[in-house]
């Protein structure tokens, strides 16, 4: 069953050079239980999709059009105390990026979280209080450290005490922005773990935003690379990752070091994410693609399925895929 | 490429840094606390090397190079570049040698100056160490380095300035910088970490370009064990200001003598869906460097550990050709990791 259904999203933020798209027609569902990464450069607008999904946005950004149903109920429509009561925190949460940077300094770990309970909830102060504590457990912090206050806290527990909060009123979907940047590799790990067993145990569905492809790989059901506000390529990750059928998905690939593998050279992405205000006619990624030709520029491409559940926006995908194919 | 000479020699070097004491400890007079950064941490770097200090955050890295630039003088041990130790030299006797080591910043976006052009940024230091004795020759040197980076045609980029250009063409600004110089060894703390990862290779593949048509050494400081296997020569791993494991970097990345060094390759995830999830084998959290563990500083989180480990602390040792870890079970740990265990044969700790 679909938690969350999103059609046709556009979110434009204005700005005195004009309007920039940051999210440009995003369209996807996603069920429960499931985890969905959502990969791209830094100004693809994958932290702007992030904030609009929350309807969390600045005063100078609009959703333009677009659904975006949670429970069957489409959150644009409602008002904005409608969304605060009833859909943010107890149906879609989230681990904001930085979240280790989130806590208020100068209370209590534990009190903040209780906070966050009672300000959402009908419950009691001792009911929040003993929710805090289990919280704490589900999240593999030991609950005797309800006291303590952020600075005696690492990076990592932090980070988990960020998770613990936004999962305080069971929300059925738990959007994670960068989760795991600016901690170690040991600590990311841990983080990772805790996500992946929170989603065996809880059934609940997952959209983690990152740049490392490698992150989305552990746990994502399914995989959406963003390019210039749009998906360029989505579907199950397993298909993504072993046969990737858009080039800019395929440079992403290959900029990448993997560990398991022998010494082997780097390629980077060529150029740099476009102006978002007047992006490049056609294909948004022709000025910086291989294979980019008069068409590219001349017609967009839409979305299309190249195989069961497997969705990219390229004109070559065929010619991609049949190279792909050969030994 | 790189041939026996050496360009950086570290040696047995210790920093220690005080702890600043609050009211009531200054008037208690108790004894102050030392933070041991680094703790008697040696190696060389050759010519034409590139040579990566990895470990997590307070391992003591950053403290190495900015030693080993003379930022800060060491509390015991000495550096020495092509021979002479320059950690006793005066300010003044050092100035001759600052040219020749250089320095890349981690983020480009705070290490260069906004309101600078590039030519300005780049051509500073030739100025500074009175290289130049024209603007002419100024121009020609700054040209020719912002070359060495492609960043070019230069003459397209000397009158820019940095908010013009990608985070990227940033960094490359502060090789370039470095470059014009005329080092004969870069030190690049974390030099990628803060940009884009399909931008990574473009910096990562200058950087490696200009030790080839330079012969100039580097001193990587990284935290992503991945990318040092495909840019490191000689890699050394750093826990609680010790260097616990050294060898060649895909050597030592593919199968450790050291528990740790297994611990962090272990969590590095794969851009895979299908190969093996991440794995947390060291238990707990990285120790204070206040007061580190008695015996090995690892032994409180290691898999392997015995009673021997809290008593005795065990050098670095050559443990196979080219090899060196610190460690009391390195030979049985390597057998372990080896059979794709994570813990001693015999226990039950394979995945």
């Amino acid at each position: 069953m679909a938690v969350l259904e999103v059609k046709g999203l556009r979110m434009y933020y204005a700005t005195t050079e004009g309007e920039v798209k940051a999210v440009d027609g995003i369209d996807f569902e996603l069920n429960e239980g499931e985890v969905l990464g959502i990969a791209g450069e830094s100004g693809c607008g994958k932290s702007s999709l992030a904030t609009t999904l929350l309807k969390l946005l600045p005063k100078n950004a609009t959703i333009k059009e677009g659904k975006l149903m949670v429970d069957g109920q489409d959150m644009i429509q409602m008002p904005d105390a409608v969304v605060r009561r009833d859909v943010r925190w107890t149906k879609v949460a989230m681990v904001p990026q930085g979240a280790m940077n989130s806590l208020n300094p100068v209370f209590r770990v534990g009190d903040q979280i209780t906070e966050a309970i009672l300000a959402h909830s009908e419950m009691s102060k001792s009911e929040a209080k003993a929710r805090t504590a289990e919280l704490f457990r589900l999240v593999g912090i030991d609950p005797s450290r309800y006291r303590v206050y952020p600075h005696e806290f690492s990076g990592g527990m932090k980070q988990r005490a960020m998770i613990a909060m936004a999962l305080a009123l069971q929300p059925k979907v738990l959007l994670a922005d960068e989760p795991t940047t600016a901690l170690d590799v040991v600590v990311q790990a841990g983080i990772i773990r805790l996500l992946i067993s929170l989603k065996e145990e809880l059934k609940m569905a997952i959209i983690l935003i990152s740049h490392d492809l490698a992150l989305v790989a552990q746990m994502s059901d399914k995989t959406a690379i963003m390019y210039a506000g749009k998906f360029v390529e989505y579907g199950p990750s397993k298909r993504v990752y072993a046969s990737a059928l858009h080039p800019y998905t395929l440079g992403l690939l290959r900029a990448f070091a993997d560990i398991r593998k022998p010494k082997q050279e780097l390629v980077s992405v060529p150029g740099s994410p476009p102006d978002l205000v007047n992006p490049p006619s056609g294909c948004r990624f022709n000025p910086r693609c291989p294979y980019a030709e008069e068409v590219c520029r001349e017609k967009e491409p839409p979305l299309q399925e190249a195989e069961e559940g497997h969705f990219v926006a390229c004109h070559f995908w065929r010619e991609i895929q049949a190279r792909g194919k050969q030994p | 490429m790189s041939d026996d000479e050496v360009v950086l020699k570290i040696d047995h070097l210790t920093k220690y840094f005080s702890v600043r004491k609050s009211f009531l400890q200054a008037l208690s007079r108790s004894a102050s606390q030392m933070v041991h950064a680094v703790d008697d941490v040696s190696f060389e770097v050759k010519k034409g090397e590139v040579f990566g200090l990895a470990g997590e955050s307070g391992s003591g890295k950053t403290t190495v190079v900015r030693t080993a630039l003379m930022l800060t003088r060491p509390t015991s041990g000495s550096i020495l570049f092509k021979g002479q130790d320059i950690s006793r030299m005066s300010q003044r006797m050092l100035k001759k040698y600052r040219p020749k080591i250089q320095i890349v910043f981690q983020d480009p976006y705070e290490s260069v100056n906004p309101r600078m052009t590039i030519f300005e940024i780049v051509s500073e230091g030739l100025y500074v160490n009175r290289l130049v004795s024209s603007r002419a020759e100024a121009i020609d040197k700054v040209t020719k380095a912002l070359r060495d980076v492609q960043l070019t045609p230069p003459e397209e980029y000397i009158n820019r300035h940095p908010h013009e250009l990608s985070g990227g063409q940033r960094q490359r600004v502060a090789i370039a910088r470095a470059l014009v110089l005329d080092p004969e060894i870069v030190l690049a703390d974390e030099p990628v970490s803060m940009l884009d990862v399909s931008i990574r290779a473009e910096v990562i593949n200058v950087l490696l370009a200009i030790r080839q048509k330079r012969g100039i050494s580097i001193l990587m400081v990284t935290h992503d064990l991945a990318l040092s296997k495909d840019v490191v020569d000689e890699l050394a791993i750093m826990y609680v200001g010790k260097i616990v494991e050294k060898g060649p970097a895909q050597q030592v990345v593919s199968i450790p003598y050291h528990p740790y060094t297994h611990a962090l390759t272990a969590a590095v995830p794969v851009p895979d869906p299908e190969a093996p999830k991440v794995r947390v084998l060291a238990k707990g959290e990285i120790p204070t460097n206040i007061s580190p563990p008695s015996g090995c500083r690892f032994h409180p989180r290691c898999p392997f550990a015995q009673a021997v480990c809290a008593e005795k602390e065990p050098p670095l040792e050559e443990v196979a050709p080219g090899r060196f870890a610190a460690c009391h079970f390195s030979k049985e740990v390597h057998e372990a990791f080896s059979k794709g265990l994570d813990g001693p044969v015999g226990s039950n700790a394979a995945f």
